[in-house]
Parts: structure tokens; C-alpha cells; sequence
């Protein structure tokens, strides 16, 4: 009785906890809302998303986030380029090339890259990347969409190998073994087994790799260039969503209209990354049945 | 039975006096922190002036409890005039539609200036231009010139470097310069003084504006309308990208307001203005 009793203490205790975590979403949620649709009073919900101008603190200010929302995206597609090959590939190494000491070497020394707090990667990306960039390329500034999406484009290669290397891992083997008993080499088994399996899961981490690129922050701000244009190719500077807050939110007046309209842009940041994981759950669910 | 009821009565006596001296005791040293509170609000710009004040004055002070806000010059102001805050914060005079509101309200805002602000533009040591007009530079931050060889440099693109648009920095440029039109889109955007200063340092055809402190000799600064940023020249008020930055009291100041202003004043506050990048009166 008495055990039960603490048995159930304990089990209280920890749903508290579990439930402490929802309780946090909710309240960011809520606060989210509240302070960022005031601003829908003075502009339209389709003026905010498609305006091509960010001019929040004229008399008459603009709150056109279009060139923000492309920034953001146009990074994203960029980092992508750079980190799917990379990623992908990466995992198919680990997981079906390399030995297992080298396997061992390898997947910690990929994990480490997420260790590293991004503001490090923003100042080597302004140091060490955007000089080079700047004269590789011949252009008056190295601080572009282009440097950008290599430096978050390397932050997001430990999400996407090691999300592909389990999908991958998780291939049965009877599968392997059945293509090679077909006489297929390594290689084909590779490109026409193993991958269509693990497609499933391949794109679950390409998604989060993204969700993960796309509320970056910190290298964005520093590595970007920050004009809020619309762009037009990768050598051009830009302004993401999450740099804007960034740079913005610390100095605004708390209330104005400023504050509200960075408040929506957290809005439409969130409702982006929510899409992404969902989106990256419902593929995990299809893959699993498919394999099941 | 009785026996344990008594000693637990005596028990909650005791916590009752205990809840009670408590109470007394914090309501005490509340009343007592009332009267030695002051309240500072206003401008982005003072505010790492006031805090780092605030700060040493309450290590020297330890009764004195000084809660200093940001909030901009226009929300310090409004909060002098409604009585919200003791000090208000400005990087501008009044405006006379607040002097009027404030006198409605039977407030006396007094000025007490406690800095200058200067804002030096930058650009590349390699750079052949020294010098520029406020024309010139408007032009270049608005988007009208966009070569330096329309200036009579080299044949190579301006970068054109800014702050974001909330700082104060920013909101000096863009009303002593800019003279509050919009800055080119495509213009680069820093989130800090010295990351201003460190592109600059790296791109050959940039130019920049940052704070006085931030020179170096890795950056030049250009004379605007042929007077060269300095401390000599910003407080003669040769230097046109510079303007006084004030503390408001209602009426003349008393009490810890008039300790702290005098303490803003004094050798080690006016160090403090100097070491956060602005002009020290002395």
C-alpha cells in the first residue's frame, strides 16, 4: 500500500515534468500570438507577407517581409545544396562502407560539428569564409547568400547523416542479402536497394535538416550581409526572418508597432518549423508501414 | 492529550509572531528601499551611460536602488511627464508639444546634459577619399551615388554598411545625415558598433558610421564637411555628426537624482561616457 503509494508519488512527479515541457510550448505559443497579431491592425495579413519593403522605423513605416521570408527560404535552398550530397553520403559510408573502427571514428567526430555553438561559426564565417569568398569569386564583399549557405550548410550535416545513417541502419537486412544473392555488386545494392528502402528516412532528416537551417540565427546575422532585398542570385547580400528578430527585437520599443510586427514574424517563423516537423513525422509513419 | 494541544497552540503563537515580524520587516526595509528609489527610463542610446553609472553608484551606495529602462527618448519623456520615471533618458531636446503637455501636467522638465555623441564615418585605410559633404554622404546612403569614382576615387562599388534600424546609432545618422529618408535596401546591415568597424576593416570599397570610441587605426575616418571626428571637435560643435545627449529631472533635481546626475558628472562618470564610446564633457 505504502509502496504503491510512493510508486504513484513518483509517477505524478515525473508526468509533472513531462507535462512542465507542454505547459512551456503553450505559454510560447500564446505569448507568440498575442504579441504579434496587434500588428494585422494596421496592415493586412497579405501586405505583411508580400510587401517588398522593411522600413519599420520611418514615419510611415512598411512592414513587407516578402525580402525577409525569401532571404530565409533562399539560404535554406542554398545550405541544402551544400548538405544533402554531403549528408547523405556521409551516411551511406558510415553505415554500409566503412569498417566498424572507422565507423567508430568517424560518427562522434560528425556529431561534434553540432557541438559547436553557432556564434563560432558565424565569426570563422566572417574571419576566415567571406575574405575568401570575396576573392575567389571578385566581389567588393564576401559577407553574401553564397558564404551563408556553405557555413549552414556544414552546420547542418550532423542532423542529416546521423537521422540518415539510422534509416539506413534500420534497412532489414534480408534485404541486402537478397541483392546480392542476385549477383547485384556493392554499389548496386547501394543505389537500388538500400536507398529507395531508407528514402523514407533520408527525407525525414533532409526536412529537419532544414527546420534546423531555417531558424538559425547567430550565423545568419553575422555572415549574411543583412539588406533586406529581394534576392536575385547566391552573391548578393540578404536578411533572414531570424536575423531580423535578432537584430531588431533587443533595442525596440516594447508595444510599438515594431515589436508586434517582429512578434508576426516569430509567427510565420513558427508556423514553418511546425510544418516541417509534422511534415517530418508523417514520412517517418509512411516509411515505417512500408517497411513494416 | 491537553499537554501536546498546549504545546502546539504555544507552537503557532510562535509562528504567528514569527509571520508577523516578518512582515514588519519587509514592509520596514520596503518603505525604506521607497524612499531611496529612483527610476531612469528613455533612450537606447544613454542607456549603456545610465546602467554602467547605475551600476558603479549602487557598488558606492549600496541603500540606493536605481532600475534603469530603455524604451526610447520619446517613451522616457512621456514617462517624466506622467511621473513614471525619475530621470528621463533623451538623445534630443523636447519637443515643444511635450514641453507644453509636461507643463499641463504641472511638470518642469529641467535639461541636464551629460555627453556628447559623435558619429564618425568610416572606410578602408586604402581608400584615396578623405573627405566628404553631408550631400555627398546622404547620397551615398540613400542610393544616388553608388561608385567611389563619382566622388573621385577608384572605379569600384561602394559597400555600403549600416546599423539596425532600432539602434542608436542609427537613429543619429539617420536624422543628422539621412535627414529621415530611407536608407538603399541593399545596404549591408551590422548588429554592433565594432562589427561595423571589423567589416570595414576587411572590404576594401566599404564605408560605415560608427561611434567615436570605435576608431582605430585599422579604419579611416573621413572629415565631413572638411572637420575630421574628435572629442576637440564634437564639443565645439565644429564636427555637423554630433549632438548632446541629456538626463531630464522635473524640476531641479533633489536627492538621489541629484546624487546621481552629480555622479554622472563627475571625473569617474564622465569616464564611464568615455569608455562606452561617447564624448566626455571634460
Amino acid at each position: 500500500m505504502k509502496r504503491a503509494q510512493k510508486e504513484n508519488l513518483i509517477k505524478g512527479f515525473f508526468c509533472l515534468f513531462a507535462l512542465l515541457s507542454i505547459f512551456f510550448l503553450l505559454g510560447i505559443v500564446i505569448v507568440l500570438f498575442k504579441e504579434g497579431l496587434p500588428i494585422f491592425k494596421v496592415t493586412t495579413f497579405k501586405e505583411f507577407l508580400f510587401g517588398r519593403f522593411w522600413y519599420p522605423t520611418y514615419e510611415p513605416p512598411d512592414f513587407g517581409i516578402l525580402p525577409l521570408l525569401l532571404g530565409s527560404l533562399w539560404v535554406t535552398f542554398g545550405a541544402l545544396i551544400v548538405a544533402v550530397p554531403l549528408g547523405v553520403a556521409g551516411a551511406f559510408y558510415i553505415s554500409e562502407v566503412a569498417s566498424p573502427k572507422k565507423k567508430e571514428f568517424i560518427k562522434p567526430v560528425i556529431e561534434l560539428l553540432a557541438g559547436i555553438p553557432s556564434v563560432v561559426y558565424g565569426f570563422f564565417g566572417m574571419v576566415v569564409v567571406a575574405p575568401l569568398v570575396a576573392k575567389i569569386f571578385r566581389l567588393p564583399v564576401g559577407l553574401n547568400a553564397f558564404t551563408a549557405s556553405l557555413i549552414l550548410g556544414i552546420m547542418a550535416i550532423p542532423t542529416i547523416t546521423s537521422i540518415s545513417e539510422d534509416a539506413i541502419s534500420a534497412v532489414p537486412k534480408r534485404f541486402k542479402e537478397a541483392s546480392y544473392a542476385l549477383g547485384a555488386n556493392k554499389w548496386e545494392t547501394i543505389t537500388k536497394v538500400t536507398l529507395p528502402a531508407a528514402a523514407g528516412g533520408i527525407s525525414t532528416a533532409i526536412i529537419l535538416g532544414m527546420a534546423r537551417v531555417i531558424g538559425e540565427t547567430m550565423t545568419v546575422l553575422m555572415v549574411a550581409g543583412g539588406a533586406p532585398i529581394i534576392p536575385h542570385s547566391f552573391f548578393e547580400p540578404l536578411r533572414t526572418m531570424t536575423a531580423t528578430i535578432a537584430a531588431e527585437m533587443g533595442e525596440t520599443v516594447v508595444g510599438s508597432l515594431h515589436f508586434h510586427a517582429l512578434f508576426a514574424i516569430a509567427i510565420v517563423l513558427f508556423v514553418i518549423t511546425l510544418s516541417f516537423n509534422i511534415l517530418a513525422d508523417l514520412l517517418t509513419q509512411r516509411f515505417r508501414k512500408r517497411l513494416g | 492529550m491537553k499537554c501536546i494541544k498546549t504545546e502546539k497552540g504555544g507552537f503557532q503563537m510562535k509562528r504567528v509572531i514569527l509571520i508577523c515580524a516578518l512582515i514588519t520587516f519587509f514592509g520596514l526595509s520596503f518603505v525604506h528601499a521607497k524612499s531611496m528609489r529612483l527610476v531612469i527610463q528613455g533612450s537606447t542610446t544613454v542607456l549603456p551611460i545610465a546602467q554602467k553609472c547605475a551600476e558603479v553608484f549602487m557598488q558606492k551606495h549600496p541603500q540606493a536602488d536605481i532600475s534603469v529602462r530603455g524604451g526610447g527618448s520619446g517613451t522616457g519623456i512621456a514617462g517624466l511627464i506622467d511621473g513614471i520615471c525619475d530621470i528621463a533618458n533623451s538623445s534630443r531636446s523636447m519637443k515643444k508639444k511635450e514641453i507644453i503637455k509636461a507643463k499641463e501636467k504641472g511638470v518642469n522638465p529641467e535639461p541636464h546634459v551629460i555627453a556628447m555623441d559623435g558619429i564618425a564615418v568610416i572606410v578602408h585605410p586604402s581608400n584615396p577619399i578623405n573627405g566628404l559633404t553631408l550631400a555627398q554622404l546622404k547620397d551615398i546612403y540613400t542610393g544616388k551615388i553608388s561608385n567611389w569614382s563619382e566622388l573621385g576615387g577608384r572605379n569600384q562599388k561602394i559597400v555600403v554598411i549600416s546599423r539596425d534600424v532600432a539602434s542608436g546609432t542609427f537613429e543619429c545618422f539617420h536624422k543628422l545625415v539621412l535627414k529621415k529618408q530611407r536608407v538603399r535596401p541593399d545596404a549591408l546591415l551590422q548588429a554592433s558598433n565594432a562589427s561595423v568597424a571589423s567589416t570595414i576593416k576587411r572590404t576594401k570599397g566599404a564605408i560605415g558610421y560608427v561611434g567615436l570610441g570605435y576608431l582605430s587605426s585599422e579604419v579611416k575616418a573621413l572629415k565631413i564637411e572638411g572637420v575630421a571626428p574628435s572629442e576637440e571637435t564634437v564639443l565645439k560643435g565644429t564636427y555637423p555628426i554630433s549632438r548632446p545627449l541629456f538626463m531630464y529631472t522635473n524640476g531641479k533635481p533633489k536627492g538621489l537624482a541629484k546624487d546621481f546626475i552629480d555622479f554622472v558628472l563627475s571625473k569617474e562618470g564622465q569616464r564611464i561616457v568615455k569608455e562606452q564610446g561617447f564624448v566626455p564633457l571634460k
